[in-house]
């Protein structure tokens, strides 16, 4: 059930107006923009990200993609202030994110890192929970409010009948659910998810990227970085394309995507098909045999190219 | 699974009624698979309340019957009259001394060893993500036995007492050394960085000790019998200066907890939640220093006990982090005072190193858990069953 609200607006529009849906709530600080000014960040002689300028408006679904070792997960972990920049600045609101201290970071920016570890045995409330830790401290226990945040969480992502489930027996799809209800239980404008989708089938992954429409709909920010070019384009309101630390395009998608940005980002021939329905684009990747490949003009390992669709590997 | 979006929830449930809410789950859980116990938002507390009420009666008991026990011929029957100040028995020296000065003081100390033993091993596996880390791990215990060494050779050390302050000592500066290594540079304390430091100061410590006991044969005698580790030479006035050291160690433990629980999900999703990994990991460290160096100062190296306790404890609560803190150390307590009541019976009238009857208890009791079936995953049937 593909529920297509991707909106081919520019990165300079107003935000769509908050809608009731799933994570919205009067607690969820919504309606602050996210802004990336200047961000270099890397390692010293080695740059990943080299000046990169992003203004998100509250409430957008913003997919960067491009290939491994872009930059792509660097600037995401500079913006949850796992990676310091070596200059920069990273707004959420009025809020200079690596000015601030951990834990207030943590109230606006939340991250789901690419395959993070569970806990041994861990349930699902259990792990949900965790979600709390910012707001709670040595002598601010569980409260009415941590309970809310996690019912609604589990709530919005489907998860709530399986509360007491331990997190090990479920399915792959279900369990990336309850991460991003972990993710959503820290209630944060900003919502940051590194390949959210990469270790599920085509049905669950479409369940995770619903999910974040949905919470785009409730006024929050979700900034993915993604590998499949094509799910980006159905469910990001705006496309940041990385190349080697830099943005090279950025836009809704259906103004961006061209068999040109295919070639550049990950040097591959491909045909761009307007899909039937919403006209979202298409990349079907060109047929190519072993003989022609262009070799390592790019530094890439071979490996990784040609298969931007279904590309699991681990973002640079 | 198919998944309704972006229309109502599922299962609602009423936003104003907070206290209804973990049963409103639980019938939406439909039984089929989820306990009603581990359905809630919140952990069942009962479980591990009921534990711990049970530990804690067990240690009072063993406690008590450790009071009544020796390994010389009073009766038990004179003891009690003793204890519960029976006037003839009040006036023997005889009894007052067996329970006064040795039973008690030794009680007190394998408390205390219990507990800091059981607390420390917990902290450590969770810090590490290492199961089989023990207490020996951050250089403790060979610092200790160093200083032993030391104060035994150089410095003429002859009662029990020196000898704790020198183990204790060796323990914590060996255990400092090893802080400082791993936190220094820029990777600063990885878990890796910790254990690699321990064991290589460890190796270092243990050379130098090997090194000073070929020089002497008085040394190694009495390092042979510290080594071996017990409680009979603890009088109450060093066991009762030692609690301190305990009770900080526990007091940061505790207020560790949570952040230390958030290690679990990996450095980056710890500090996407707003936490301080390689800071976390010094203040759970010290608390570790605090806690091993008091034990082994009173106890010798009795490091097996930190090992096993954590696997009983999460049996009944498991992956939570603040009671498996509180019931590793009371399972501890328990096992190391009835250990040491074995010690005094087993060969009456003579003794056995209590660590000789750890290790003899201890070793069938962790491959019972081993086989059990909540060891599996590391122990959590309370969260299915």
């Amino acid at each position: 059930m593909i529920r297509v609200t991707a909106d081919p607006t520019t990165l300079d529009d107003t935000a769509p107006a908050p809608a009731p849906g799933a994570g919205a709530s009067a607690a969820t600080p919504a309606g602050h923009e996210l802004v990336v000014e200047g961000l270099r960040a890397g390692y010293p002689g080695q740059l990943a990200v080299r000046g990169v300028d992003l203004t998100v408006p509250a409430g957008r679904v913003v997919a960067v993609v491009g290939p491994n070792g872009c930059g792509k997960s660097t600037l995401l972990r500079a913006v949850a202030r796992l990676h310091k920049p070596e200059s920069g600045r990273v707004r959420v609101g009025d809020a200079d994110i690596w000015q601030l201290k951990q834990r207030q970071a943590a109230h606006r920016v939340a991250l789901l890192p690419q395959s993070p570890q569970p806990p041994e045995a861990v349930t699902v409330a259990g792990l949900v929970r965790y979600g709390r830790h910012p707001h709670q401290g040595l002598f601010r226990q569980w409260s009415r409010e941590d309970e809310r945040a996690v019912r609604e969480a589990l709530e919005a992502t489907g998860v709530a009948a399986l509360a007491g489930r331990r997190l090990d027996q479920l399915s792959g799809g279900q369990r990336q659910r309850c991460w991003l209800a972990m993710v959503l239980a820290q209630e944060t404008p900003v919502v940051l998810l590194d390949e959210p989708t990469s270790a599920l089938d085509m049905g669950h992954a479409v369940e995770v990227l619903g999910l974040t429409r949905e919470v785009a709909a409730a006024g929050r920010t979700v900034v993915m970085v993604l590998h499949d070019l094509a799910s980006a384009a159905r469910y990001a309101d705006t496309l940041v394309a990385m190349n080697d630390g830099l943005v090279v395009a950025s836009g809704a998608p259906r103004d961006i995507v061209d068999a040109q940005l295919v070639k550049e980002l990950y040097g591959v021939d491909a045909d761009i098909l307007p899909a039937p329905g919403d006209g979202s684009p298409v990349v079907v990747p060109a047929a190519r045999t072993a003989t022609d490949r262009p070799g390592t003009d790019r530094g890439q390992p071979d490996a990784d190219r040609g298969q931007a669709g279904t590309n699991r590997g681990r973002a640079g | 699974m198919p998944h309704p979006q972006g229309g109502p929830p599922a299962h609602p449930v009423p936003a104003a009624d907070t206290e209804a809410a973990p049963g409103a789950v639980r019938r939406t859980a439909s039984g089929a698979a989820g306990p009603p116990a581990g359905a809630g938002l919140r952990p069942p507390a009962r479980p591990v309340l009921r534990a711990a009420a049970a530990l804690a009666a067990a240690l009072l008991a063993l406690s008590l019957l450790s009071l009544l026990t020796g390994s010389n011929t009073i009766p038990m029957s004179r003891s009690w009259d003793f204890l519960t100040g029976d006037p003839s028995a009040r006036a023997d020296a005889h009894v007052r001394l067996a329970v006064m000065d040795v039973r008690l003081p030794r009680t007190l100390a394998g408390i205390l060893v219990g507990a800091a033993l059981g607390a420390a091993g917990c902290l450590l596996q969770a810090v590490t993500r290492n199961p089989l880390a023990e207490t020996g791990l951050l250089g403790v215990n060979s610092g200790a036995a160093l200083g032993v060494v030391v104060g035994l050779t150089y410095f003429g050390t002859d009662s029990a007492y020196g000898i704790l302050l020198w183990a204790l000592a060796g323990g914590v500066l060996a255990s400092g050394v090893v802080l400082l290594l791993a936190a220094s540079g820029r990777a600063a304390a990885s878990p890796l960085r910790l254990v690699l430091a321990g064991s290589a100061l460890g190796a270092t410590f243990h050379g130098m000790t090997s090194y000073v006991l070929l020089g002497t044969q008085s040394t190694f005698d009495d390092y042979r019998y510290w080594t071996i580790g017990s409680l009979a030479n603890v009088e109450t006035s060093t066991a009762l200066a030692l609690a301190p050291l305990v009770v900080a160690g526990l007091a940061i433990a505790f207020g560790a907890v949570r952040p230390l629980s958030a290690l679990a999900l990996g450095d980056d999703a710890a500090r996407a939640l707003g936490h301080h990994p390689a800071r976390i990991r010094l203040v759970v460290a010290v608390a570790v220093t605090l806690l091993a160096g008091a034990a082994v100062a009173m106890a010798g190296p009795i490091a097996f006990l930190g090992l096993l306790a954590p696997y009983a404890a999460r049996v009944v609560t498991g992956p939570r982090m603040a009671p498996q803190l509180l019931l590793s150390a009371l399972v501890a307590a328990d096992v190391m005072i009835a250990a040491d009541i074995l010690a005094r019976i087993v060969i009456r009238p003579w003794e056995t190193p209590v660590s000789v009857l750890l290790a003899l208890v201890g070793g069938p009791l962790l491959i019972w858990i081993a086989r059990s079936r909540g060891m599996l995953s590391l122990g959590a049937p309370g969260a299915r069953s």
